[in-house]
């Protein structure tokens, strides 16, 4: 997997369909995806966590404030109401599974990735500016729950 | 029975905590957010089983089992590791480090019971 191609990003899609069937109660309907050279949707709370190893970048996972609850009272198992520490603190847990599942993913094909603690953004139609000369390939999904979207911005590391 | 569970997320101790009631291993149950709050909460407390995610900020998860697997006070004190690290080497990693088992997240009820039930010696 020398360049940036579809097998770096499909591990991510698994991941993340798997991740949000299982613990979130989502089923994702994936969409077209788009590759962009600087932000990607403008969503209101995004959980990222950052990569190092054979590939550098990071993965985020943003929701719209409505899927965002749906998706976090459905792991919680408790309704809530808002976007809190609480949501935040979710939201960041399920970007460290669908990134966890991923670099297993990553792992059984050789190829070996470091995954950082999630940080959370949160803010209305806010975006992700991914560092220069790091592409970012934004898969949009579909759900019961609404809009999500997961953005892969690697590059191989040299 | 008194349990530490040790995750950065309130999410996960949330829910660690809960699962820990449905199962019947709820009676007391003591919380840290990393490796270092944690030890400093064992420094006044026994426990019997400390469960611990392993990417943590301020002292991850491997480093904090590393000090206690050091320390002789918790000889007999079995280690849980739950976490998203799932790769092979990543557990060879952590079993090296002491722990006595491993889970992966998203977990069920089911595999929490069986892996606390092995480690306390309940299960053949």
């Amino acid at each position: 997997m020398a360049k940036l191609s579809v097998e770096w990003i499909n591990p991510f899609i698994e991941a993340a369909e798997e991740i949000m069937d299982t613990v979130a109660m989502l089923k994702l309907k994936r969409g077209k995806l788009e590759l962009r050279e600087n932000s990607t949707v403008a969503y209101d709370v995004s959980g990222i966590i950052g990569i190092t190893g054979e590939a550098v970048g990071s993965i985020a996972l943003s929701f719209p404030k409505k899927t965002a609850i749906v998706a976090v009272s459905n792991f919680i198992g408790e309704e809530v109401l808002g976007i809190d520490s609480d949501t935040t603190d979710a939201i960041g847990e399920l970007t460290n599974m669908v990134a966890g599942r991923a670099k297993k993913i990553f792992s059984e094909r050789n190829v070996k990735l470091k995954i950082s603690t999630p940080n959370v953004v949160v803010g209305k139609n806010h975006t992700i500016v991914s560092p220069k000369g790091t592409p970012s390939i934004v898969i949009p999904f579909e759900s019961d729950a609404g809009e999500l979207a997961i953005q892969v911005a690697l590059k191989p590391a040299v | 029975m008194k349990i530490i569970t040790v995750d950065d997320s309130s999410t996960m101790r949330r829910i660690i905590k809960n699962t820990l009631k449905r199962i019947g291993y709820g009676d007391e149950i003591l919380e840290a957010g990393d490796g270092k709050e944690a030890l400093d909460v064992l420094a006044n407390n026994s426990v019997d089983l400390i469960i611990t995610d392993w990417n943590m900020p301020v002292m991850d998860g491997l480093t904090f089992v590393k000090h206690i697997r050091a320390d002789s006070k918790f000889d007999d004190t079995p280690i849980i590791m739950v976490t998203t690290e799932a790769a092979k080497e990543d557990i060879i990693t952590a079993l090296k480090a002491g722990v006595n088992n491993y889970i992966v997240k998203p977990f069920t009820p089911d595999v929490l019971k069986d892996k606390i039930d092995t480690v306390l010696g309940k299960k053949d």
